[in-house]
């Protein structure tokens, strides 16, 4: 009798469980036809958004966002957005499988190039051509948009924009008496005054592998000139280019010479960045995602942020335009192919970068893909020098790893550390990544 | 009771949901895994069926056969390591001092979650200022191994923290067979003037046998598809050198956008697991189980 109760309970629990799923599904489908019918009769449109700032990770930008928001709201009353966050890594899976299954929100954040592949061979993204040439395109940073083209259109609205400099530490600086190197043998010299004092000199962390992809994307720019890596990525050129195994051949130079932390191939970049900020290396390179760091984050010590300067990567044996830059637009906007309420889409994802720009850098210290008058801000003196650098840039190189495709861009990455561990010569690395890349 | 059990309406009932659990998590996706190897698909735009060639890449990719390789010096490693388990639970089992406090200090690595056990090792084998080069510089060390990033030691340096990780789940698991074994058995040998080892060796073990042999399978199983402790401390690198079968899955699906490729590797990867299970299965079987 008693076992009888059990199996009836436990059915009736059964039942409750797929009559509760049951219905959720059901009122999902409900929410996305009202939607629909929304969009269709211009009364209230819902915008979908999902971006990943966090409050807690990045709470400037969650706010800058929220703040936005509120006033596309405010200007627009049949238009509300529904925002959604999550944060980097989350976000990066969540959208793959939003996009495999058609749900992707109507707009969200991307990266450029070789990222965008994908989703726009799966006409997944909507072409942005039309908003642009409204007058939107005059207001961005040469190459940056171009980093979100794909066969003559647009796919994305590029929000940030980071070059990469050396950062050093003044106080360490100027207790041996070093300044700033402006050529590549200066540089040698401060490594060498360093290592003999027995200071770590550039502190990197190469497990995360595009940190040293850096290095060596400096070295090719400045000996074969600023198109001699993007033609070997695009195949209008060779990677066995003297210049880029010369390049190669630089960076074995720097490692041999004990320029980098030891163990950096097992180091990750937050490491490294770990130990600049506690004065345990002299230098670091990184890109200008991290001035905040140096600048307005109120958890770095004043005395840190007060000491840190940086440089532009130098000539190389006379050759080279410290002008050009390594760097590349950071998160975009998109707009999905498949929205139903596609014109809000496009009028939202305008709007944002619009506010964006001068917002950003004001409240959150990112530099963005918008040109923004710095000089009439009241902005810390290395950002408004950052800005200056960005007005006189001959060059901006998009990061190799981004401008590859998927697999290449790994092969190229475990290619860095191969090199930097010295397991490979120079001519090597060439060979190996004109092999990958004439396979596509 | 027993009318409950021989009556097969309420067998099928009692098994139902928990074979319908099964097949929803595990059967389906498996078989769709195997179904997206023949793909050609980035994971997000349209699959294209093209076929065996993901299967016939995956039996000629270097790559593949090292990581392989990776994750069955692994597996020998754990089986191996089993037997300095299984002797620290016998000592731990024969009633020495403070031995319940030991066998909990041996638990603590099963408490803390993979990230955390991995962000440790990483701290400690740091070689500018981690734990272990400072410890070595004291005794003179001159030039320390650079353990994660030199990648003839990677691999060995990964394997540390995964043993000493799953140590305290071996121990219990000894620990409590050990404690099954009636104290009469042992009480008789001693009478007989058996001596602790022979009593180990000769008693212990073949009482125990079926639950080592269990460890073995697991042992070999859980290494072969391991994965967390590598994808967080190196992601398998330097450049390959400590990629495992899982690791590289992982990275080809998620990395290049290749999840038709990645899905092929996966499939191989349970037949591997599936075949060396069967061998060790076989290898072990026993004729006759010992009664007690």
């Amino acid at each position: 009798m008693f076992k009888k109760k059990t199996v009836t309970s436990l059915f009736a629990l059964m039942a409750g469980v797929l009559v509760a799923t049951g219905c959720s599904g059901a009122s999902d489908s409900n929410g996305d036809g009202e939607q629909a019918a929304g969009g269709g009769s211009a009364e209230t449109a819902t915008v979908d958004f999902m971006h990943l700032w966090p409050q807690g990770s990045s709470a400037e930008h969650h706010r800058i966002v929220s703040e936005i928001i509120e006033d596309f709201e405010a200007e627009n009353e049949n238009v509300s957005v529904n925002m959604q966050v999550l944060s980097n890594e989350q976000y990066k899976d969540q959208i793959t499988i939003l996009s495999a299954s058609n749900e992707l929100p109507d707009v969200g954040m991307t990266w450029a190039a070789g990222y965008l592949d994908p989703f726009v061979e799966g006409n997944k993204f909507a072409p942005l051509d039309d908003m642009l040439d409204d007058g939107l395109r005059d207001e961005f940073v040469a190459g940056t948009l171009e980093a979100y083209e794909k066969d003559g259109s647009s796919y994305g609205l590029p929000l940030e924009l980071n070059t990469v400099y050396v950062y050093y530490n003044k106080a360490i600086f100027n207790e041996y008496g070093l300044e700033a190197p402006t050529t590549y043998d200066e540089l040698e010299q401060v490594i060498a005054t360093l290592n003999e004092n027995n200071v770590n000199p550039i502190a990197l962390g190469n497990r995360d592998r595009w940190t040293g992809s850096m290095w060596y994307m400096y070295f090719a720019d400045r000996i074969g000139g600023s198109d001699v890596l993007t033609e070997a990525i695009n195949r209008s050129g060779s990677f066995e280019n003297p210049a880029l195994v010369e390049a190669a051949a630089k960076v074995q130079e720097m490692v041999e010479s004990d320029s980098f932390t030891s163990g950096f191939n097992g180091l990750a970049d937050e490491e490294a960045k770990s130990m600049f900020m506690n004065d345990q290396a002299a230098m670091y390179m990184i890109a200008t995602w991290d001035l905040p760091n140096y600048t307005t984050n109120e958890n770095v010590p004043q005395e840190f942020r007060d000491n840190v300067g940086y440089f532009k990567f130098p000539t190389v044996d006379g050759n080279g335009d410290t002008n050009s830059f390594v760097g590349g637009p950071g998160v975009g906007l998109f707009v999905a192919e498949n929205s139903d309420v596609k014109e809000e889409a496009k009028q939202f994802a305008a709007y944002f970068v619009e506010q964006w720009g001068e917002r950003a850098v004001q409240q959150a210290g990112v530099i963005p893909a918008t040109i923004v008058d710095g000089e009439s801000l009241d902005l810390p003196d290395m950002y408004v020098e950052v800005l200056q650098d960005l007005n006189d840039a001959t060059n901006l190189t998009l990061y190799a790893d981004v401008q590859m495709t998927a697999s290449v861009a790994q092969t190229h990455l475990d290619l860095i550390q191969s090199l930097f561990g010295l397991q490979i010569t120079p001519e090597e690395f060439a060979e190996e990544h004109e092999k990958a890349l004439s396979g596509e | 009771m027993n009318k409950v059990m021989s009556n097969k309406w309420f067998i099928s009932l009692y098994i139902l949901p928990a074979l319908l659990l099964v097949s929803v998590l595990i059967f389906i996706p498996l078989i769709l895994t195997g179904y997206y190897g023949l793909m050609k698909w980035d994971g997000i735009g349209a699959m294209q069926f093209i076929g065996l060639e993901n299967y016939i890449n995956v039996l000629q990719d270097n790559r593949f056969w090292e990581s392989a390789g990776h994750s069955f010096l692994l597996a020998i490693f754990s089986t191996l390591s089993l037997v300095i388990y299984l002797a620290v639970s016998m000592i731990l089992a024969s009633k020495i001092k403070g031995a319940d406090i030991l066998r909990k200090i041996y638990l603590i690595p099963m408490l803390l979650s993979s990230v955390a056990i991995a962000q440790l090792w990483i701290k400690i084998y740091n070689p500018s200022n981690g734990m272990l080069n400072s410890v070595l510089g004291w005794f003179g060390v001159q030039n320390p191994p650079l353990w994660l990033a030199d990648p003839n030691i990677v691999l060995y340096s990964i394997f540390i923290p995964i043993l000493w990780q799953y140590a305290g789940f071996y121990i219990l698991i000894y620990y409590a067979a050990l404690k099954g074994i009636p104290e009469s058995i042992i009480e008789a040998a001693k009478i007989d003037g058996a001596t602790p080892l022979q009593i180990a060796y000769r008693i212990k073990l073949p009482l125990i046998m079926g639950v080592v042999k269990v460890t073995v399978v697991l042992a070999i199983v859980g290494s072969l598809k391991y994965f967390d402790l590598i994808y967080v401390m190196t992601g398998g690198g330097p450049n390959g050198a400590s990629e495992v079968m899982a690791s590289y899955m992982y990275k080809l699906a998620f990395g290049n956008y290749n999840f038709g490729y990645g899905s092929a590797v996966g499939f191989m990867l349970l037949l591997i697991t599936l075949i060396v299970t069967v061998i060790v299965r076989k290898l072990t079987a026993n004729k006759d189980e010992i009664q007690y």
